[in-house]
């Protein structure tokens, strides 16, 4: 039995193809999101991958952002249920999930059956998020994928604030007319993400395992600024983009199953 | 005189508030006294004095419902309130400015002209409480400097402890002697007690069908949607030392106590989880909030905001009308704002806790945190928070409150069978 989990960002669209209820066979990620053509590209490219088509999915659920545009999906579950859901599938020893995507960050804190027990978000304010990186990426004429690699060469990380992006935006703009090296902004820039999500973390009580998702994830500078301030190791999830799709596949599976029983 | 007899308590809801401000226009015209009034100052000395009054904070709440808080706002704006000023403040501030406009220059500004709300006329005095923050003193301040007018301020001080001191007592029942001896000044004739104590007594038996229908929500499933209250509110506010309440809610107590007795429930359908929300509507975006959680199937039968108005008291005994205004639970500690917000949570047999973060209400808002963690280390109930204001459209994002009530929504069901009951 196939199943379905679409997730639909603000930046990206991704789409997990699972089956039963344990193998992916299908993990797509378009770096375009809600309102765009990603969300019909991604589905079209995780179903000629797999080979099946929509009729084969036995149930289909959305999560994100973007969650109801999703015609296809029989049913929407926030992100936050999918995120747990699919995390705990791929590390069932995690107790905190620390999940920035695009426009939030959110810590997560799981029962001893993945379930959601607390959780905590971003208010109003890009700082800290993937929008927040990209901003500074731009600033800096350094891309997204090579950040990490400036930060571990840093040698005095620089101050960011990481209370405004704008705010954070102008102070970088004057450190580089100041000369300050690259690396040092970049970490400087990390270490100010890494502090708005460790300030929901600890609200949400940090405890082992301590795993990671969500599009920001795959920097590895961001990862390394998370366990540094809350001195204790991170793992980041395999394939971390994927991992609320993946909670939806794995919902929609149980609710198949559920349905029959 | 309209009859009012048929009428139900939604009809009479909307025929009183109208009333009200038609008072008010016709006491300004006849030129008689006009106050504004803070939303928990003491009503009873001005209705006592036959003062007509306005209530700013129901009356910004009415433009910010009404979509036209925005205008106001930019009024504000261009006259140098900062944006982190309680947006009542603001929409009244510049409602007042444009009211002021008009009385100078014998023009009616467009904004004005075209604002959504009823139109209320400029006050000959005002009067305020600090009982429920410290901007009012501010605002009022303000409002008095710009129309060069009295104003009357009766100082209720924080409590930081439980219970309340009878020296607490004295001094704001002092407050209130003093705040009608300055009335009398204003008013140039004496303040009849006799009168007075017949407006505590209408007070009383207005607060008292108010906390019938409140009360309401304790039934499962429940008759009485707590959004509702949002609206009924106005009365509350604006006419408790008046019949319009008493007459209002107990009719809308006798609809829902009928309709209880039939089996008709607020939800329709059935109701499946039930929420408590911690602080003031989201008044421009009242709809959606109030679709969002019924999609989810969820009502609301807790809300500790509409018992702000809960002030019973002893008629003719000043140290208990005092302490009625003094311990709403905005204005003590937070050990009492768990409690009572602990027992409103119980009273309404609820799942789950949504936190508005108010941009505008600072002290509403900034002790939800550690309230929170308090609260759920005692109940064990999930909650979220989402961040917004009363009349601020623009600090307040459709899809991140959408997100976080369905997280509370599956949250809620994840703990199913282990409910609050
Ligand atoms: S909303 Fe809060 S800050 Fe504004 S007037 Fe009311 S109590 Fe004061």
């Amino acid at each position: 039995m196939f199943t379905m989990g679409i997730d639909i960002g603000s930046s990206s669209s991704k789409v997990v193809i699972l089956e039963d209820g344990v193998n992916i066979i299908a993990g797509e990620v378009i770096q375009i999101g809600t309102g765009s053509t990603g969300p019909k590209r991604v589905l079209d490219e995780a179903l000629s991958k797999a080979g099946l088509t929509l009729q084969d999915m036995a149930k289909i659920i959305a999560t994100g952002y973007g969650r109801s545009s999703v015609e296809e999906a029989h049913k929407q579950i926030s992100e936050i249920s999918c995120q747990a859901k699919g995390v705990f599938f791929l590390v069932p020893s995690a107790k905190i999930i620390i999940d920035i995507g695009g426009q939030d960050v959110k810590a997560i804190r799981l029962d001893s059956k993945g379930g959601v027990k607390q959780f905590f978000m971003n208010d109003k304010c890009a700082a800290g998020t993937g929008r927040f990186l990209d901003v500074m990426s731009r600033v800096l004429e350094v891309n997204l994928d090579e950040m990490a690699e400036y930060d571990s060469r840093a040698t005095e990380p620089a101050t960011v604030s990481s209370t405004c992006t704008v705010f954070a935006e102008s102070e970088v703009i004057s450190q580089l007319s100041n000369g300050v090296a690259k690396e040092n902004i970049i970490a400087g820039v990390h270490q100010s993400v890494a502090s708005k999500a460790c300030g929901l973390a600890y609200r949400c009580g940090v405890e082992e395992d301590i795993v990671m998702c969500g599009g920001v994830a795959k920097d590895l500078g961001v990862v390394r600024a998370i366990s540094k301030e809350l001195k204790k190791p991170v793992i980041v999830a395999p394939n971390p983009q994927i991992t609320a799709a993946l909670g939806a596949a794995i919902f929609a599976f149980e609710e198949v199953i559920g349905a029959n029983k | 005189m309209t009859d009012t007899t048929n009428m139900m308590a939604k009809e009479l809801l909307g025929f009183y508030q109208e009333e009200l401000y038609e008072e008010a226009r016709r006491a300004k015209k006849e030129g008689k006294l006009v106050c504004w009034s803070a939303s928990v100052a003491p009503s009873e000395l001005c209705v006592t004095m036959d003062i007509a009054m306005i209530y700013p904070e129901t009356h910004a709440a009415g433009i910010g419902a009404r979509k036209g808080a925005l205008d106001m706002l930019e009024v504000a704006d261009e006259k140098g309130y900062n944006l982190d000023t309680c947006s009542y403040a603001r929409v009244n501030l510049g409602y007042m400015e444009l009211l002021k406009e008009e009385a100078l220059t014998g023009k009616t500004p467009e904004k004005l002209e075209k604002t959504p709300a009823a139109r209320i006329p400029l006050p000959d005095l005002l009067i305020t409480c600090n009982n429920i923050c410290n901007t009012l003193l501010k605002w009022y301040e303000n409002l008095a400097v710009e129309l060069n007018i009295p104003l009357i301020i009766i100082d209720v001080p924080f409590n930081h402890t439980m219970p309340i001191p009878q020296y607490a007592k004295d001094y704001i029942a002092e407050q209130f002697k003093d705040a009608i001896t300055q009335l009398e000044e204003i008013c140039g004739k004496k303040f009849d007690y006799d009168k007075f104590l017949k407006v505590q007594e209408q007070t009383q038996r207005s607060v008292a069908q108010w906390n019938r229908v409140a009360s309401l929500s304790s039934h499962k499933p429940s008759p009485l949607n707590c959004f509702d209250l949002f609206n009924y509110m106005a009365l509350i506010v604006c006419a408790r030392s008046k019949d319009y309440a008493e007459i209002t809610f107990k009719k809308f107590a006798d609809e829902l106590e009928e309709n209880l007795k039939n089996g008709i429930y607020a939800f329709k359908g059935s109701e499946q989880k039930r929420v408590t929300w911690e602080g003031i509507a989201v008044w421009p975006h009242l709809g959606h909030t109030f679709k969002g959680l019924k999609n989810l199937g969820n009502i609301m039968t807790g809300s500790a905001y509409p018992g702000l108005w809960n002030l019973s008291y002893t008629p003719g005994d000043m140290s208990s009308m005092a302490e009625a205004y003094t311990r709403i639970y905005i204005n003590t500690c937070l050990d009492n704002k768990v409690k009572v917000l602990s027992d409103i949570i119980s009273g309404g047999k609820c799942d789950g806790v949504v936190y508005h973060q108010n941009r505008s209400c600072k002290l509403m808002s900034f002790l939800n945190v550690e309230t929170a963690d308090m609260l759920q280390k005692e109940n064990g109930l999930p909650y979220v928070s989402f961040d917004g204001d009363q009349t601020d459209p623009r600090n307040f994002a459709p899809a991140q409150f959408d997100t976080r009530v369905q997280a509370l929504d599956e949250m809620m069901k994840q703990k199913e069978g282990v409910s609050n009951e």
